[in-house]
């Protein structure tokens, strides 16, 4: 008995759990000071840079992650690429998860969250102006069908068979429910900056900035499937049956061959919005070197990556593209939101977020890991519930 | 100079406004956007302006705002570029113009009452309304603190109460919307001694302001700030050097605000419209090819299984027939070995016959 | 009478307002559509 406890306490103190630990805890004395002291004490926020790393990081990079959700299920479910089902149950719980993280980072942001979680935008008084309205409709409506869209997997630990099989009836219409709702506020994050041409500069700005961040969401989904499935394969390979790990490796192979091809796609679209708002002259600047850091490695590159690793049937080439292309993604969101945003203003005048504000990003993360842990860890994520084989 | 006089020329704008109503040439329609026809406004000449401060006090009892580190009277502060805060809604800066070196340049800044607000436009719960009378007023009791009007307002104005944990609000002038409504005047416009501030009907300001400029060709530059920049504003400028060199931009540009994204507005419906047709399509796409799949699969098989089955048929008739013959075979056999038997038996008999007659 | 608006911003949160309830009537309605349409599939 006592042994059985030591070795408990053993295994309780892993550096993963350590660090998370440690994370946790710092990021509740932040939120302990964010609702007593106010988003003054917390944020370099000001003025004129009113959204901070909470909006570039949390809010626009997590939304452009989570969108493994809809790729792989439309892929799956719409485009009929049947033989990678066993991908979409860790995509839907990564964007579920993903979005649930999002609107925890909204209550953190917004000034009066609690007017925010009584959705006073849609209840009180609707701006239907504002394109944040339609992100906020579209986010709140399609975090309730990506929960749909996971209920599946606790209905199945719990045993729930009747419900369970009401929700898998359902999976086609939330399919494409998801992608109609997932192709408006994927864009419309970009169309937010639409209203700043004087704030933003104008290799980002373009009248095709909402295009722009519809196709990069689309990347932003394959890559994080691929990486995730790698992170996974690391993590949780015990967990994963048959059919996931058979069905792994040509999923790879075709989602980087996917990729490559979206991404030459965007490459172009990108060159074209240059000669749309006649920017090339723009392009010699250090703002335009900085750009091309963006377009070239971070565009151009991973395509040609990702094409050498499906012509050569290259994984591991491919798995390091995805990663690759993940940051290149975060790069692209953090430089529209951020880091090209009041790129007028003198570098004292310019934002950089606090210790705290990333103390609670970091907070985020490890909390989104967590979660993810336990699900992957206890339910049927990376394998079939032994009960339902066969009913696919 | 007296109260009473300041009040007259505070309203100049508005009494020539009376002389004009009714020969508006502007036609209100739903295709081009005018603003409100009898919005009010106030011009403000910079050159006319000697950075005393008074608007700035004035706004600040009228507004019943905190008490300011440095007195109003202090003159000291101008020295810094400063801009709006929550707790001074209008500033005055000073600039050092290179085009008139002599002098420096004061200009107020404030919310600008844009006849198309961006504030307004980008608000997700509508907090912010342009008034038929000019004023853009903000709501505080739906504001839900997401700051994008910040982001979207050209002129940086709006400011927020960060520092207030559990009920901050959005700040800026309000044009003194309540003294107007009451008949008074602004309260920075009616502290103006020098004739600064003018307020009256928008309509109205732009004239006076274009009489002055072709009244006084050298003291003005020939432009109206605010005229048409983002779509207009109900504050208007006029000023003896460029407006870039007092810190007012001069790349706004004169879209107005909704129409920036009026464009991505416009693409929402038709992407809830047609995307589901699209994606539904696909689908039974998808499931028709599945559908043949599985029918070419299915008649593979059994042309399989026929041609399996044949071969067996054969395989079993030459069986068969083998069998048969085989038994014939046998048959035969059986038949000449009976015959045989039967012979060598009755051979046999005949033998032991004649040997039981002789015994 | 038909009402005149003197902004666009007005104009804009009148029309939008109506597409949105329109859009909520397009998504329910394209659910019973589809339905209706596929009844009788197998
Ligand atoms: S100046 Fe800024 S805050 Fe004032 S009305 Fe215009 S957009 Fe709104
Ligand atoms: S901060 Fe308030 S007023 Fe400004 S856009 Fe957000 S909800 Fe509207
Ligand atoms: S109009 Fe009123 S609120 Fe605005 S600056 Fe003048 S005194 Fe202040």
């Amino acid at each position: 008995m006592s042994e059985q406890l030591i070795s408990e306490n053993k295994t309780l103190f892993t550096p993963f759990n350590v660090i998370a630990g440690i994370i946790v805890i710092i990021g509740l004395v932040i939120t302990f000071l964010r609702f007593t002291k106010g988003l003054g004490t917390v944020t370099n926020l000001s003025d004129t840079s009113p959204w901070g790393i909470w909006i570039g990081f949390d809010l626009m990079c997590g939304v452009a992650l989570a969108a493994g959700g809809y790729t792989v299920s439309s892929a799956c479910y719409v485009f009929g690429m049947k033989k990678y089902h066993a991908a979409v149950r860790p995509a839907i719980l990564t964007a579920f998860l993903g979005y649930a993280t999002v609107l925890v980072s909204l209550v953190y942001d917004v000034g009066r969250p609690v007017r925010l979680a009584m959705a006073y935008p849609f209840v009180v008084q609707q701006g239907t102006t504002s394109l944040l309205f339609e992100v906020g409709l579209c986010v709140m409506i399609y975090l309730s069908v990506l929960f749909l869209e996971f209920t599946p997997i606790p209905l199945e630990w719990l045993g729930l068979k009747k419900i369970r099989n009401i929700m898998i009836k359902l999976t086609m219409v939330l399919t494409i429910f998801g992608v109609v709702l997932s192709t408006l506020h994927q864009s419309s994050l970009g169309a937010l900056f639409l209203i700043a041409p004087s704030k933003l500069h104008p290799l980002w700005y373009s009248p095709y900035i909402a295009v722009y961040f519809f196709v990069s969401s689309i990347i932003a989904g394959l890559s994080m499937v691929i990486f995730e499935g790698t992170l996974s394969h690391k993590a949780f390979h015990g967990k994963m049956d048959k059919t996931y790990l058979e069905e792994h490796d040509p999923l790879v192979l075709q989602f980087g061959k996917a990729a490559s091809l979206v991404l030459a796609g965007y490459f172009s679209i990108k060159i074209i919005g240059i000669a749309a708002d006649n920017n090339w002259h723009l392009l010699v600047t250090p703002y335009g070197l900085w750009f091309l850091v963006e377009l070239l490695g971070f565009v151009a590159l991973p395509c040609f990556l990702y094409a050498i690793g499906a012509r050569d049937k290259n994984l591991k080439l491919i798995r390091f593209t995805a990663g690759w292309t993940v940051f290149g993604i975060v790069l692209n969101r953090l430089n529209v939101s951020l880091i090209a945003f009041n790129w007028q203003k003198p570098l004292s005048e310019r934002y950089i977020p606090s210790l705290m504000e990333i103390g609670l990003s970091v907070f985020m993360v490890t909390a989104l890991i967590i979660a993810f842990k336990f699900i992957a860890t206890n339910m049927p994520v990376f394998h079939e519930h032994p009960d339902y084989k066969e009913t696919h | 100079m007296s109260i009473s006089r300041r009040k007259f020329l505070g309203w100049m704008g508005a009494a020539g406004a009376t002389a004009t109503v009714g020969k508006s040439a502007k036609a209100a329609s739903n295709k081009h956007f005018t603003g409100y026809p009898e919005g009010l406004g106030v011009l403000h000449d910079i050159t006319a302006c000697v950075g005393c401060r008074e608007c700035e006090a004035a706004c600040n009892k009228v507004n019943e705002l905190p008490e300011p580190d440095k007195p109003f009277k202090d003159t000291s502060v101008l020295d810094q570029k400063r801009s709006a805060t929550t707790k001074a809604y209008t500033v005055v800066n000073k600039y050092d113009a290179p085009s008139k070196a002599k002098a420096p340049v004061f200009r107020k800044m404030q919310c600008n009452h844009c006849l198309e607000p961006a504030c307004a436009s980008v608000c997700f719960v509508a907090a912010f309304s342009k008034q038929p009378a000019g004023p853009v007023v903000y709501d505080p009791t739906v504001c839900v603190g997401c700051r994008y009007c910040m982001i979207a307002c050209p002129f940086e104005i709006p400011t927020y109460e960060y520092d207030d944990p559990f009920t901050p609000e959005v700040k800026k002038c309000t044009m003194c919307a309540p003294r107007i409504a009451n008949g008074q005047l602004p309260g920075c416009v009616e502290a103006c001694p020098k004739e600064a501030l003018i307020f009256g009907k928008r309509d109205n300001l732009l004239k006076i302001a274009k009489e002055k400029i072709r009244k006084h060709p050298d003291r003005y530059i020939d432009h109206v700030y605010g005229e048409h920049e983002m779509g207009g504003t109900s504050w208007l400028y006029i000023s003896g050097v460029p407006f870039n060199e007092v810190g007012m931009r001069e790349d706004l540009g004169v879209t107005p605000a909704p129409s920036l994204t009026s464009g991505a507005l416009h693409v929402v419906p038709m992407i809830v419209g047609l995307w589901p047709v699209f994606l539904a399509g696909m689908y039974g796409m998808t499931k028709r090819r599945e559908k043949i799949a599985v029918e070419e699969k299915k008649k593979a098989v059994s042309h399989a299984l026929e041609k399996a089955n044949s071969e067996a048929e054969e395989k079993l008739a030459l069986a068969l027939e083998k069998a048969n013959q085989d038994k014939e075979k046998a048959l035969k056999q059986a038949q000449q070995e009976k015959e045989k038997a039967v012979k060598e038996a009755l051979a046999s008999t005949a033998e032991t016959k004649p040997a039981k007659e002789d015994s | 009478m038909e009402h005149t608006f003197y902004t666009l911003q007005e104009f804009m949160l009148h029309t939008e307002s109506v597409t949105y309830i329109i859009l909520a009537i397009i998504l329910l309605g394209v659910l019973g559509f589809w339905l209706f349409l596929t009844e009788y599939d197998d």
